[in-house]
């Protein structure tokens, strides 16, 4: 046992810590697609799945079997390399930002020093899986869903980025950590309130979550760029979407409503309940909102949002400069 | 822009409000098989072919409803019975065509094809789903109680002769000249 | 032409129409029940009522009948208007007072007039409150099934079928409120076009019992352009079909053959197509003893092929009942030197001599719409309403058309029916007959001269001489017949278009030199005539066209040994020729190959038999008795229903059956691949391409519609066998769909038009949307093409005249006598035709009857060199003395010519064994 010092005991530490999440991650975005369909039935006063095992429990098992025992075929059209890439870089690319989220103070899998950027630097990455995936298809619905994807990713990124600029001016700070850290008093939902406001909605738009889901849109572009995916790849894409919800909601609790901070309860506790309920708000908007036309999403997110992003950022500049400390 | 951005905001948290208020409302969905479903007696189900009060087959094999149905998933031949009433020689239904509109049931001239609450029709194999003339008679005259088509038509059969049907006057004998 | 305004807007119209002809020509819809454009008007419906104005200024009008009203120039009338209206509907509502609650149980439902014109009219309520008259039906035979209770009293049964085809056993009975339309007692309507009531007759009344016995609604049969193959006229027939059969067969409007009209051996004579016992799959054997074996397509080839290289020489024998196409393949199968045309030698003969004298007489040949508008008429030797019915009617109205012309001096419309029949009276065209027996037009003729064939040939011979001096005199020629011959050629010489007709029934070369002799004395006077020649099977004027040696030469040949195998298309050899002598023929053959579609007793003896297409299920183009070449189009195919059955046409085997014989890889081929092929191997058939368009011809880039669009049951009449539905037949062959996909419509003129519907007009009257004025030509043009043209220049008379009969002390001679039902070979084969038709007789005059000792009915055998046959004696009191008239269609090799002895069957029980024994499906 003397290999294992304390140095190698901290590197399993961090690999079992980074092991955990990633599967709690990936399961969560599984779970999920069940929760969804039994919180949408509930709301719209029928059970949804609820068949398979004590109250559908059992559902995910079924569904897994079922997507993983179809054929997984590519079409002879398609450009055979980028279309297998394609689904891989969409999961990989969104479980990679996980390695920002600090979920308590112990733990966490990396504690980089621009945390956030790195972030904006997967989300950035994940374009290209969708552009890729509508590409490779060879099919006009593909393409014109991906088209959509990249733009209005694009658009919504412009200000995603700089709607957090005022959590990190306030902070000093582009580490998560020192950003939970910096809201032990007050959440900065309450100074950042416009800057939630546009990073929620710039978090459902790049991962097209309703009603910002143009990019799939069933009723016209027959599902958008992974219309010709069946089996595993589309359940990577189909997972990755949850997986990104996932991580917008834990970014959205990291940056806004204090981390881990609370009362009474565990630090870990607080992180998931609050985790869950912004979830839980994303399937209420799916349940509840209808879907805006294209250009009303992008005229939207350029004419709405980023001005008031703007605003917000140089009121938050000037009063960090005007208040001292 | 101001008040736009506010209401069209509040129209929107509304709704989700209101939506999530129907975590709390009863469903509107039942656990078939569960628990059992109640349909109407005007529910368009599974198609039989009744008979008349006289426990006669009342389809006379006018084709109508074949015409009718919009996805083509009638066919039948007529026959004559020896008194001379027509009657379906075989009479199919492909239910795995169906879409239960109730379009034979409208324009069927004699009450015979009628569609029922029923709709518990699943098959294994497709084939199980095609249903001939002896799978869709029964014995009684469905929803239509009274009906009986050769009382009101004029042609003669076995048993009703010429001038016997609702407002007939007795056959004419063309060999009298007076009025 | 006239300028007329209706509803405001001004049309060209014809003059000489009335108005409701006229609207209908330009295709406005007025409802109408008694005029029929055959018929004319007589204004007894009242339901064509438009209000006529008299000037542009009058606003007030007045109602009248539109179809007798003439469409002067400067005609205002309104359709539209609200009284006019008013009026048609409540002339409906009274018509339907007393029709019965039964249209689901009505025949006619579905293609009913009435239901058309009720809908048209608005009518949808009943308010009359009383009690509906009714009315027993009768017994009408096995055509034609009687509802009186339907009626409307519109005459238009009576008026065809006593004034236009000559029926006298259909009346109008009663007064008032119980007019009876029937017979005075149940029984068989006994005119050869009763089945015309069905059509004519706007409900249910008259309806179609061969239909009902297997009925199926109007939308929901498939239809093909089709030619009716049951004799030379060439009729166009509309046959639908359902769940593999035919079941009905409708008149389908051709404005130069048959116009509205077809006799009722075309129109029910069907049931052949229906038969059970036909043969459906291929069936070989090696040797004549064994058992035949079905085999599929492949290995019967193969065995043919192989047995058929392994013969010397192979002799093809087809058929004047087949289509070109087939005849052809045939020939080119086994070659020109090794093809019988399976017509025995004396018909043959006949038969070329009809092509020569058609195309080198100096008359043409008219079409039957043409022959009415003749107005002197000789036929010699021909009972045309027994040969070629349809012609006959045609005739009929030639000599009717007298009060036309009559009625036009005194300025009456023709279509005034009652007006010109009034004036007319029976003032008719002359119309001569000569013929031994009594025929259908005698009633119409002039005189009907029954002489033997030889003394009709020196009649015609007369009259030829008569006319052009320089024409061959006939020797000690008896009074009596010059007489007539002064008479007839008076009467020809005086007519502005005399027309002779004659044909094979006598099977007399002698009769048609004298009807040729006539014919070209009359074209030396310039005269604007007409010779028509009638042929006793549907192609064998086309078959005549493509030549080949006679069947005799070709038993000869199988008799002698000089080939040892012999392909047989679409022939009963045993119909044709003597029983001993095919017996004798087919022993000495190796291999018996025969393709038809019906199990004849040639096929019976078949060592490959194939299964091939009747008129229903194949293509092909038939020549008709004026030299019209017609496509008959496949109605439906057989592996739709039965995907066992392996029906193929005739052409299509035989392309197979050579393949297979030379070793080669079995190609397709397509209908218009071998109508070419036909066409460029034979120069007199050139023109048979033009005939029907081919396969590749779109109308607005759509096929055309073999379904109406309302067919049903396309998801389930199948399903009982496989609930999954197979892909759409295609067709290679024709321009038609075996769908409902695909133009069906009346707004594009085209010739091949499978059904009649319009919007609103699903009844036979839908025709006067396809024609370019009611009564007229298709708007496509009438479909065929004429082969067989008329050479100009003179052409020397014919010379041999044959002596004058001679009546032998104890032999008669034989006279086939045509007979329209059981007459002909296949349709005999369909059960009503059985029943309707009368027994096959043998005609004495009432002197050799009392010679013989017998009378009417008792059995007599006939003996010849065929055979021997026992039929019942029927005494005709004008018959000849010494000839013996036989009814035709009974088969085993009795033909025209024959000396044969009578000797009286003693015992009447004998059951009479001829017609038995010549077909025994016959009863």
């Amino acid at each position: 046992m003397e290999w294992l010092t304390p140095q190698w005991q901290a590197n399993l530490l961090a690999m079992g810590q980074a092991l955990v999440i990633l599967l709690g991650a990936v399961l969560l975005g599984a779970v999920l697609t069940v929760i969804e369909r039994r919180l949408l039935g509930l709301w719209q006063d029928r059970y949804g799945p609820n068949r398979v095992g004590p109250f559908g429990s059992l559902q995910l098992v079924a569904d897994m079997i079922k997507i993983f025992f179809k054929e997984d075929w590519i079409p002879p059209f398609a450009d055979r390399t980028l279309f297998v890439l394609s689904p891989a870089i969409a999961m990989a690319s969104l479980l990679l930002s996980f390695i920002i989220i600090p979920i308590t103070p112990g733990w966490g899998i990396a504690d980089l020093h621009i945390g956030l950027l790195f972030f904006f630097a997967m989300a950035g990455i994940n374009v290209y899986a969708v552009l890729f995936g509508g590409w490779a298809s060879g099919n006009k619905y593909a393409l014109i869903g991906a088209m959509r994807a990249s733009a209005q990713t694009l658009s919504y990124e412009v200000f995603m980025g700089l709607a957090l600029m005022g959590v990190v001016a306030i902070t000093g700070s582009f580490n998560m950590r020192e950003i939970v850290n910096a809201q032990a008093d007050l959440w900065f939902i309450v100074p950042q309130f416009f800057g939630f406001c546009t990073f929620l909605i710039a978090g459902i738009a790049v991962t097209h979550r309703h009603p910002f889901d143009q990019p799939e849109a069933e009723q016209e572009l027959a599902d958008g760029y992974h219309v010709e995916y069946s089996s595993m790849k589309f359940g990577m894409f189909f997972i990755g979407e949850y997986v990104g919800m996932v991580l917008v909601s834990a970014l959205i609790v990291t940056l806004f409503f204090g981390g881990w901070h609370g009362p009474w309860l565990p630090p870990v506790v607080w992180f998931a309940l609050k985790t869950g309920f912004f979830l839980i708000f994303f399937i209420l908007l799916r349940g509840s909102l209808p879907r805006p036309r294209y250009d009303r999403v992008m005229s939207f997110g350029w004419k709405v949002c980023l001005p008031l992003t703007l605003v917000n950022l140089l009121v938050t500049g000037a009063v960090v400069l005007l208040v001292p400390g | 822009m101001l008040k736009w951005l506010i209401t069209g905001t509040w129209s929107q948290l509304r709704t989700m409000g209101l939506v999530f208020m129907h975590s709390f409302r009863k469903r509107e969905t039942v656990n078939y098989p569960d628990e059992e479903v109640y349909l109407p007696p005007r529910y368009r189900g599974r198609i039989i072919l009744t008979r008349d009060p006289d426990g006669e087959e009342r389809c006379v094999a006018c084709n109508l409803c074949a015409v009718a149905c919009p996805v083509d998933c009638i066919s039948l031949q007529k026959g004559e019975q020896e008194d001379g009433r027509w009657y379906p020689e075989f009479f199919r239904i492909n239910f795995s065509r169906c879409i239960y509109c109730g379009m034979c049931e409208e324009a069927c001239p004699t009450s015979a094809i009628q569609l029922t609450p029923d709709f518990e029709m699943s098959e294994y194999r497709r084939q199980e789903l095609v249903y001939e003339k002896e799978d869709l008679l029964i014995n009684g005259p469905g929803k239509d109680h009274d009906y009986h088509f050769y009382k009101v038509a004029g042609m003669a059969i076995g048993g009703k002769d010429k001038g016997r049907a609702q407002n007939e006057q007795e056959p004419k004998d063309v060999k009298t000249l007076l009025p | 032409m006239a300028t007329i305004h209706v509803d405001g807007k001004a049309y060209e119209v014809n003059g000489a129409d009335n108005l409701l002809q006229a609207c209908l020509s330009l295709g406005l819809d007025i409802p109408y029940f008694c005029w029929h454009p055959a018929m004319g008007s007589v204004g007894a419906c009242r339901q064509c009522a438009v209000r006529q104005y008299k000037d542009e200024d009058d606003d007030k009008g007045m109602l009248v009948m539109s179809c007798m009203t003439p469409a002067a120039d400067r005609t205002r009338i309104s359709i539209e208007d609200d009284e006019a209206r008013e009026f048609r509907a409540s002339v409906v509502e009274w018509l339907m007072i007393n029709h019965p609650h039964d249209c689901p149980v009505c025949e006619e439902g579905g293609h009913c007039h009435l239901q058309d014109m009720t809908v048209m009219t608005g009518h949808d309520r009943r308010r009359y409150r009383f009690r509906k008259r009714t009315h027993r039906n009768q017994y009408l035979g096995p055509f034609i099934a009687h509802e009186m209770n339907r009626c409307i009293t519109c005459y238009r049964c009576v008026r065809f079928y006593n004034e236009y085809a000559g029926g006298e056993d259909l009346g109008a009975f009663g007064a008032n409120d119980n007019i009876y339309f029937g017979r005075h007692q149940d029984g068989v309507l006994e005119n050869e076009f009763a089945g015309n009531l069905t059509e004519v007759c706007p409900t249910g009344v008259f309806t179609d019992q061969t239909h009902s016995d297997h009925y199926t609604r109007k939308w929901d049969l498939q239809f093909a352009p089709s030619i009716c193959h049951q004799c030379s006229v060439g009729c166009n027939i509309s046959p639908g079909e359902r769940y593999g059969e035919i079941r009905r067969i409708e008149n389908r409007y051709h404005g130069e053959v048959n116009g509205h009209f077809l006799c009722d051996r075309g129109r029910f004579g069907y049931g052949y197509v229906n038969r059970t016992d036909r043969p459906r799959v291929p069936a070989w054997r090696s040797q004549s003893k064994d058992d035949p074996v079905e085999l599929d397509v492949d290995a019967a080839l193969g065995h043919g092929g192989s047995a058929l290289r392994a013969a010397r020489r192979i002799i093809g024998i087809g058929s004047p009942r087949a289509s070109l196409e087939s005849n052809h393949q045939l020939r080119e199968l086994v070659g020109a030197d090794n093809f019988s045309t399976g017509i025995s030698a004396p018909e043959q003969a006949g038969l070329e001599r009809m092509t020569e004298l058609n195309r080198t007489c100096g008359l043409p040949t008219p079409s039957l719409r043409d022959v009415e508008a003749h107005d002197a008429i000789f036929v010699l030797g021909e009972d045309l309403i027994q040969s070629a019915a349809r012609l006959g009617l045609s005739v009929r109205q030639a000599t009717l058309a007298r009060r036309h012309d009559l009625a036009s001096k005194l300025g009456i419309p023709t279509w005034n029916t009652d007006a010109v029949k009034t004036h007319g009276q029976d003032r008719l065209h002359p119309l001569f007959i000569a013929y031994p027996s009594a025929t259908g037009l005698d009633p119409v003729a002039v005189r009907r001269h029954a002489l033997a064939p030889n003394d009709i040939a020196r009649l015609g011979f007369a009259v030829a001489h008569a006319i052009d001096p320089a024409a061959p005199a006939v020797d000690d020629l008896d009074s009596d017949m010059a007489e007539a011959a002064r008479t007839i050629a008076q009467a020809l010489k005086a007519a502005s278009r005399p027309l002779i007709i004659s044909g094979a029934s006598l099977g007399s070369t002698s009769v048609l030199d004298a009807a040729g002799n006539i014919a070209r004395a009359l074209a030396r006077r310039a005269a604007r005539g007409g010779l028509m020649l009638v042929r006793p099977e549907a192609n064998s004027t086309g078959l005549a066209l493509m030549g080949g040696h006679s069947l005799e030469w070709a038993l000869d040949e199988l008799t002698g040994q000089s080939a040892d195998a012999v392909v047989v298309v679409e022939n009963d050899l045993y119909d044709r020729a003597p029983r001993d002598r095919v017996d004798q023929a087919l022993a000495k053959v190796q291999t018996l190959v025969v393709l038809d579609h019906q199990y004849t007793r040639t096929l019976a003896r078949a060592h490959l038999a194939l299964p091939s297409a009747s008129f229903a299920e194949g293509d092909g183009t038939l020549v008709n008795l004026e030299g019209r070449a017609q496509r008959f189009f496949q109605v439906y195919d057989p592996r739709y229903i039965r995907p066992q059955s392996r029906i193929h046409e005739s052409w299509r085997w035989l392309h197979a059956l050579g393949a297979s014989l030379h070793r080669r890889p079995a190609s397709d081929i397509t209908l218009d691949d071998v109508t070419h092929g036909c066409a460029e191997a034979h120069p007199m058939l050139a023109g048979i391409v033009e005939a029907a368009p081919g396969a590749n011809f779109r109308i607005e880039g759509l096929r055309l519609a073999r379904e109406p669009h309302r067919y049903s049951g396309r998801t389930s009449m199948r399903a009982d066998q496989a609930v999954a539905e197979p892909r759409p037949l295609q067709d290679p062959d024709t321009p038609f769909s075996f769908s409902m996909e695909g133009y069906s419509g009346h707004g594009r003129p085209r010739q091949q038009v499978p059904f009649a519907w319009a919007p609103g007009w699903n009844s036979p009257q839908a025709w006067n949307k396809f024609t370019d004025e009611v009564g007229g030509h298709l708007r496509g043009g009438d479909p065929g093409a004429k082969v067989m043209p008329l050479i100009p220049g003179h052409h020397d008379y014919a010379g041999n005249l044959p002596d004058a009969f001679q009546r032998q002390p104890d032999r008669w001679q034989l006279v086939m006598m045509a007979r329209l039902f059981g007459g002909d070979e296949t349709s005999s084969r369909a059960e009503p035709m059985q029943e309707r038709a009368e027994p096959a007789h043998l005609t004495l005059s009432e002197r050799d009857a009392e010679r013989l000792g017998v009378s009417e009915g008792l059995p007599v055998g006939i003996t010849a060199d065929v055979g021997e046959v026992v039929l019942p004696v029927h005494v005709d009191p004008g018959w000849p003395d010494g000839l013996a008239g036989l009814s035709g269609g009974i088969g085993g090799g009795w033909a025209n010519g024959f000396m044969v002895e009578l000797v009286p069957a003693g015992n009447r029980h004998n059951r009479p064994a001829g017609a038995g024994e010549a077909r025994p499906w016959n009863g």
